[in-house]
């Protein structure tokens, strides 16, 4: 069986295990329902259900996409810059001492209940694992190729560009790949502290209506979601990576 | 005229080596052997202005080279081709890859152009750094065992080919084969704990037969040198 098959076999199992759990304890249905229950409120909530998702997802992308930019930019920026990095390095590994849950009631303070609170959250909890990995990577460059570089009389920018940036694309990967796990928690997160769109809105809202089967297909949503974009943000990574390491056939531009 | 004189301070009590000299042979080319671990890198690092682990304190008189070091240290993420043009793309100069075409052929690499270096053997790893440093055009060129990895054939071969690409230039060259120093150097050295020994070389500028009388007499020379030094 290919891992398609396995996939969809371990879907199934679970379903069966959740629905063997009601049936077997008899708990009733607006303590936890039946997958069949959920699956209708699904059908039937669809419409409500979309239009909550499409503000999370656009939450979450336009988050993961200006986090992570940001974020390398700053690895680039504190590439560069040693005053910059003694400077601002000690400022960002603080920053992370601070939980984000805490942030959450200030920003929708400062930006409001729209998605703009719940966008800054999804940024600030994407930055630091881009920006740091990142960094890391490009500081971590094999000291022979530098010496390369430096023979060859490469100028700091080319050095930058040609040497150490593809070299640090596996770590910039890695840290996209967490990224993009972390965005749809600062995203929920938001929305939970106060918001009036969003699946993270919506299951509150069924929670406190006793709409438990609403509740769950919402996180069904958004659980399909996240693992949908965690696949799709790894077959990037992973794709950059082989490219740095040389293993995929495509060629690069040998000008 | 290329020349190191002094010593490398690698701690508060110790040296690698205290009292060094040496002067390569200008035009031509210079051989360099010795024990593994005596420092024979590290004089080429110096010659090639890299940083070593150590302080260095004398006369040291250089110019800008191409370097090939003892790791072939192939970008992964580039294939043949772009390796080998590597230092133009580093400058921001033209790309002459009529030259970087012909220098891979030249090495027997012709088929494997766009393959990336994961996909080579050790062998034609060796091979394309060579051409990559070969590609480099400058007066001096340091080789750090450049062709320990190729098989009998290739490493005359090879041999053939840097010494006709690099004539007139000044060439230093680590190697730990005897025999490669009796065909290629026009001065041979030995390093060890003590210093640099100058050792007999051949006499005319081209490159000797393998099999040469004077080859074998070189070679066995040397050989009884390097084994003394060990003892
Ligand atoms: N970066 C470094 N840090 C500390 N010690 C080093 C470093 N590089 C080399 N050494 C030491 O300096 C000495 C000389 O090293 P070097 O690489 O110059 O030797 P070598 O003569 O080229 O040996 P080989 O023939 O094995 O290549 C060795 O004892 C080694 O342990
Ligand atoms: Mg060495």
């Amino acid at each position: 069986m290919n891992r398609l098959g396995w996939i969809i076999l371990s879907c199934c199992f679970a379903i069966g295990l959740w629905q063997a759990l009601v049936t077997l304890t008899g708990v009733p249905h607006f303590i936890l329902p039946a997958p069949k229950q959920v699956l209708d409120t699904l059908i039937k909530s669809h419409e409500l259900i979309a239009w909550h998702a499409l503000i999370t997802i656009s939450e979450v992308l336009i988050g993961l996409a200006l986090g992570a930019l940001l974020g390398a930019l700053t690895a680039l920026h504190l590439m560069v810059s040693a005053t910059s990095r003694r400077l601002l390095m000690p400022i960002l590994v603080f920053s992370q001492a601070i939980p984000v849950f805490a942030l959450a009631p200030v920003l929708t303070l400062w930006l409001g209940y729209g998605i703009w609170s719940k966008v800054f959250m999804a940024v600030l909890i994407t930055y630091f694992p881009v920006a740091s990995n990142f960094l890391d990577g490009l500081r971590g460059t094999d000291k022979g190729f530098l010496d390369l570089a430096t023979t060859m009389r490469a100028g700091r920018w080319q050095t930058l560009l040609q040497i150490r940036l593809p070299a640090a694309l596996p770590s910039l990967a890695s840290g996209l790949k967490l990224a993009a796990v972390y965005a749809p928690i600062g995203a929920i997160i938001g929305e939970w502290v106060g918001a009036s769109d969003g699946l993270g809105y919506l299951m509150l809202l069924a929670n406190g209506r006793a709409k438990i089967d609403l509740m769950f297909a919402s996180l069904f949503v958004l659980a399909t979601f996240t693992v949908l974009l965690h696949s799709v943000i790894s077959y990037f990574a992973n794709w950059l990576t082989r490219r740095a390491k040389g293993e995929t056939k495509e060629l690069l531009e040998n000008a | 005229m290329i020349k190191l004189a002094g010593s490398l301070q690698t701690g508060n009590s110790d040296w690698l080596f205290k009292q060094v000299e040496l002067e390569l042979y200008s035009g031509g080319w210079t051989c360099l052997l010795g024990p593994s671990g005596v420092g024979k890198t590290t004089i080429l690092r110096l010659l090639a202005g890299l940083e070593t682990h150590g302080t260095f304190k004398g006369e040291l008189k250089t110019q800008t080279c191409s370097y090939m070091a003892q790791q072939d240290l192939l970008l992964p993420w580039l294939n043949v081709i772009g390796n080998v043009t590597l230092g133009a793309k580093l400058r921001g100069e033209k790309i002459d890859q009529e030259r970087a075409k012909a220098l891979i052929e030249q090495v027997g690499l012709s088929e494997h152009a766009t393959k990336f270096p994961r996909q080579l053997s050790g062998g034609m790893r060796q091979r394309v750094s060579l051409a990559r440093t070969l590609m480099e055009d400058q007066d001096l060129v340091l080789l750090d065992e450049p062709f320990s990895a190729l098989d009998a054939k290739k490493r005359a071969d090879m041999q053939e080919l840097a010494h006709e690409l690099l004539s007139g230039k000044t060439v230093m060259l680590v190697t730990h084969d005897p025999a490669e120093a009796a065909r290629l150097g026009d001065k041979n050295e030995i390093m060890d704990a003590t210093g640099i020994q100058q050792m007999p070389a051949k006499k005319k500028k081209t490159i000797l037969a393998p099999e040469a009388a004077e080859t074998l007499k070189l070679q066995s020379n040397l050989l009884v040198a390097l084994r003394k030094e060990a003892a």
